[in-house]
């Protein structure tokens, strides 16, 4: 296990290398610069300036040694500076997005297996019921719905006719007077509607897993046998059944590693959350190179990582695997 | 405010003229206090002046700082840290003669110092700045006494006296011997101005407060927070529940939207002329446009007051030439163009385009008189225009075909290279008259500004003049004639102005609309006492 940990590893390099590579082209390759906010139909901004701003970020360097430069830095862990007006370090603006996303995937993802892993059990038991058909429907609608429609439906709702929830944003204005109570109470309110668009949307998937995994396995003989022994269904199906059919869930949260950084940008701008999908999306319109690599080489590492930690602990809880070969 | 002192093309537009003032009753006495909230659909990006380029940094900084000189709620120059200035005869020197015991947020004075210092800043290689080339024309600057400061230019430059608002304005004292481009103030400015920076929660909100000793008198509302909205549609409901006091309508949601008994009793709204025009500009390196009469038959034919209807639900005013219709330098008597088909047929005539083979498409030598228009992705506005003057133009037999590309490719592939018959665009413009940089035929290179490539010595000449005297009376004369010729020539047709349509909630009093929009006297908006909310908000530590 641990050399197959270890040369999994060792492949990662220059997977990664590869992975940046062609982001970096790719992005070198759209049309614009990074200097064209400031100097683009900008009668004020001389021709002097705009080669001032190109030489100071390296643009006028060939391609590759632009990519070698940014090799080198990231190589010391240096994700750069931010070619935006703000020259900030990456790192600080991603430090500054990163955690809300992360709060607020966990958060749906949570919520997702709450809700996804019973109604997949129970629409597998209850095969063609009218509960299966009944589920069925609102997962996909779920699935079908547009993010900024549902959000806007559930904000005029709640938020404008009831009253109940606030539109948008994370805190109110004072959140710092509040007492912790008021605090965890303005936070989830604020939270409410965001986690319920963004994991309405992610029942379907995992639901429909779910019942699919679980009518594969109540057909395999070992369930025979469970119950010509004179086990209960209940017996049968939530202590043998279940757990072989939530194997394949563990690979799909290994897989969903990497998406847990990643935010929706229409759903962020929506929701007027500060977040990566908000980051990345601005940073690209911007051509800010270092940031949108900086981005995306943490969604690589995450994503190779993400593979790797769903293939061992697959291994870890499926002795078939781990003996298989 | 300090907006105004910079020319960006966008959609955003920033100043003007009071239409629909609410009405005058009697105003309760002023009182301190309150917090007003407001929505922008982007964050700010750098809050020292010099570095930033987008319009949130500008609505903050114009808060924070103050310049030597402002425009006024008239657009009109006047004193702001310089309380007067002196032009030499030879017009090439300005004195400045600056406010006494002035205080930067910080408590330190300001001085000739700080301005010497943002100048040679700003001509500093070093400094990544767009805004250098107003500076360069400088030949000397110098501190006379801690409160007087001159420049001396090498030819006289009009422009120059506007270029002296906040830009140059820092703080001596926090930034010698820093790197500036990496400088803490970019995130936590300090200035003179009305309202001092409390914080910045990045793309969620900025925060200032009043600032109790400032020179004009100690703002009314306490407290100023600018929530970044991206999505209109939120920030809508955002204002319907109060989550915010202040934005700015799309013309949809004032006519349509806000048209409720709750919505008039909750808010105000305003609308006044805006500071950026849409234009169709052609090619005239393309010989079909370089016909004056083809170019005049198109404004012609395009009803510029149904586009105004269909596009702007009314709320804006067809355009005559490149200057905000309520300001000094515009001038009303140039050339209409009313809607009239049959005089564009008959200039199309004479130019020689006819339907010789009765396809319903005018035709010259055997060419079918077709072009492509082409405009950016993510502005409504401009691709419904652009579908009406392609139908308005097929009745008179012209074949136009719409083209929309991602920003960036456009001003790239496109308007860089020269690559596109005719565009349609928009210029959000400064107060100055001075527009060298757009009309001037020494200005048609790579990147710069006039890619339509226009060329007339007559204009050439005026623009060179505009800008070389500083008396307004006699710049108007020169920038009189500009607007004639314009309109006469016809290198763009200016198409409309569209209204800015601000929505404020009814407690705030003082708000009062002029030529330079409605921020011009936020210092002095106020709430009633019995009015305020939100005072739990002052109760936090700055």
């Amino acid at each position: 296990m641990a050399t197959y940990i270890l040369k999994r590893l060792i492949g990662m390099g220059p997977m990664l290398i590869g992975i940046t590579l062609i982001s970096f082209v790719v992005i070198h390759l759209a049309p614009g610069e990074p200097t064209d906010m400031q100097t683009q139909l900008n009668p004020k901004a001389s021709a002097e300036a705009y080669q001032r701003l190109r030489e100071h970020y390296g643009l006028n360097d060939p391609i590759h040694i632009q990519y070698w430069n940014w090799l080198k830095r990231i190589a010391k862990l240096d994700l750069g500076n931010s070619f935006r007006q703000d020259g900030r370090p990456v790192i600080d603006k991603i430090k500054e997005a990163l955690p809300i996303t992360i709060l607020l995937n966990v958060l749906s993802l949570f919520l997702i297996l709450l809700v996804s892993i019973p109604i997949g059990v129970l629409a597998a038991t209850r095969q063609y019921s009218l509960f299966d058909k009944l589920t069925t429907v609102v997962v996909y609608i779920g699935f079908a719905v547009p993010t900024f429609w549902l959000a806007l439906l559930m904000m005029i709702l709640f938020g404008l006719e009831l009253g109940w929830l606030p539109i948008s944003g994370l805190h109110s204005f004072g959140y710092e007077l509040f007492s912790p109570a008021q605090k965890f109470s303005d936070l989830a309110k604020h939270l409410a509607l965001p986690v319920f668009v963004a994991a309405f949307g992610g029942l379907a998937g995992l639901s429909r897993y779910m019942r699919l995994n679980l009518l594969e396995v109540i057909r395999q003989d070992y369930i025979l046998t469970a119950r010509a022994k004179g086990l209960s269904e209940n017996k049968v199906i939530y202590k043998h059944a279940l757990r072989n059919a939530l194997l394949p869930v563990i690979t799909i949260l290994g897989l969903s590693i990497p998406g847990l950084i990643g935010g929706g940008v229409i759903f962020e701008s929506i929701f007027s959350i500060p977040g990566m999908g908000r980051l990345f999306y601005e940073s690209v319109m911007a051509r800010d190179y270092p940031v949108v690599m900086g981005i995306l080489v943490i969604g690589g590492v995450l994503t190779l990582l993400g593979n790797l930690i769903a293939d061992a602990s697959y291994a870890l809880a499926d002795p078939r695997i781990r003996h298989g070969k | 405010m300090a907006k105004a002192l910079l020319v960006i093309l966008s959609g955003i537009f920033g100043c003007a003229q009071g239409e629909s003032v609410p009405p005058v009753v009697h105003s309760p006495a002023p009182a301190y206090g309150d917090t007003i909230l407001t929505g922008s659909i982007g964050d700010a990006s750098n809050l020292l002046p010099m570095l930033a380029s987008d319009s949130a940094s500008f609505d903050i900084a114009s808060l924070v700082y103050n310049g030597l000189v402002k425009y006024d709620k008239n657009l009109e120059l006047t004193g702001d840290l310089a309380e007067r200035w002196e032009v030499s005869l030879d017009q090439l020197t300005i004195r400045f003669y600056l406010r006494k015991g002035v205080k930067w947020h910080d408590g330190v004075e300001f001085t000739a110092e700080d301005i010497l210092f943002g100048y040679q800043k700003l001509i500093d290689p070093h400094t990544l700045t767009a805004y250098s080339e107003d500076y360069k024309q400088v030949k000397a600057a110098r501190v006379i006494d801690r409160y007087t400061f001159e420049v001396t230019y090498k030819r006289p430059f009009a422009p120059a006296l506007a270029s002296w608002g906040m830009l140059p304005i820092i703080p001596k004292h926090l930034l010698e011997g820093k790197e500036i481009n990496q400088s803490e103030l970019s995130r936590h400015p300090i200035g003179t101005g009305p309202y001092r920076f409390k914080r910045w929660v990045t793309n969620d909100h900025i925060w200032l407060t009043s600032s109790p000793d400032y020179f004009e008198g100690r703002p009314y509302i306490d407290g100023y927070i600018y929530r970044i909205i991206p999505d209109q549609a939120t920030m809508f409901l955002e204002l319907r529940t109060q989550g915010i006091d202040w934005m700015g309508l799309t013309p949809l949601q004032y006519q349509r939207q806000t048209d409720t008994a709750w919505f008039k009793k909750e808010f105000n709204k305003y609308s006044y002329i805006g500071a950026g025009y849409t234009y169709l500009g052609y090619n005239l390196r393309d010989k079909r446009f370089q016909d004056k009469r083809v170019r005049q038959a198109i404004s012609y034919a395009i009803d510029k007051n149904k586009v105004v209807r269909g596009v702007l639900h009314g709320l804006g005013v067809a355009a005559t030439g490149p200057y905000k219709p309520d300001t000094w330098a515009y001038n009303p008597n140039v050339k209409p163009y009313p809607y009239d088909p049959e005089k564009a047929k008959q200039l199309l005539a004479e130019a020689g385009w006819k339907d010789t083979d009765h396809d319903e498409i005018l035709d010259k030598e055997g060419q079918p008189f077709e072009f492509v228009i082409m405009t950016n992705q993510g502005n409504a506005q401009r691709q419904l225009t652009l579908e009406i003057i392609q139908r308005e133009l097929r009745k008179l037999g012209i074949l136009v075909k719409p083209r929309v590309v991602e920003w960036s490719t456009f001003i790239n592939e496109f308007i860089d290279k020269r690559n596109f018959e005719a565009i349609i665009l928009g210029w959000s413009l400064s107060p100055d008259p001075d527009q060298f940089d757009i009309w001037h035929s020494s200005k048609t290179g790579l990147r710069e500004f006039n890619f339509i490539s226009y060329n007339n010595p007559e204009v050439d000449e005026l623009l060179e003049k505009g800008r070389s005297v500083f008396d307004p009376k006699e710049r108007k004369k020169y920038y009189d004639r500009l607007q004639e010729i314009l309109a006469e020539e016809q290198p763009y047709t200016f198409l409309y102005v569209p209204y800015a349509l601000p929505a404020i909630h009814r407690r705030f009093y003082g708000v009062e609309p002029a030529p330079a929009g409605i921020s011009h006297n936020f210092h002095k908006w106020y709430v009633p006492a019995e009015l305020q909310r939100r005072t739990h908000l002052n109760q936090m530590a700055p």
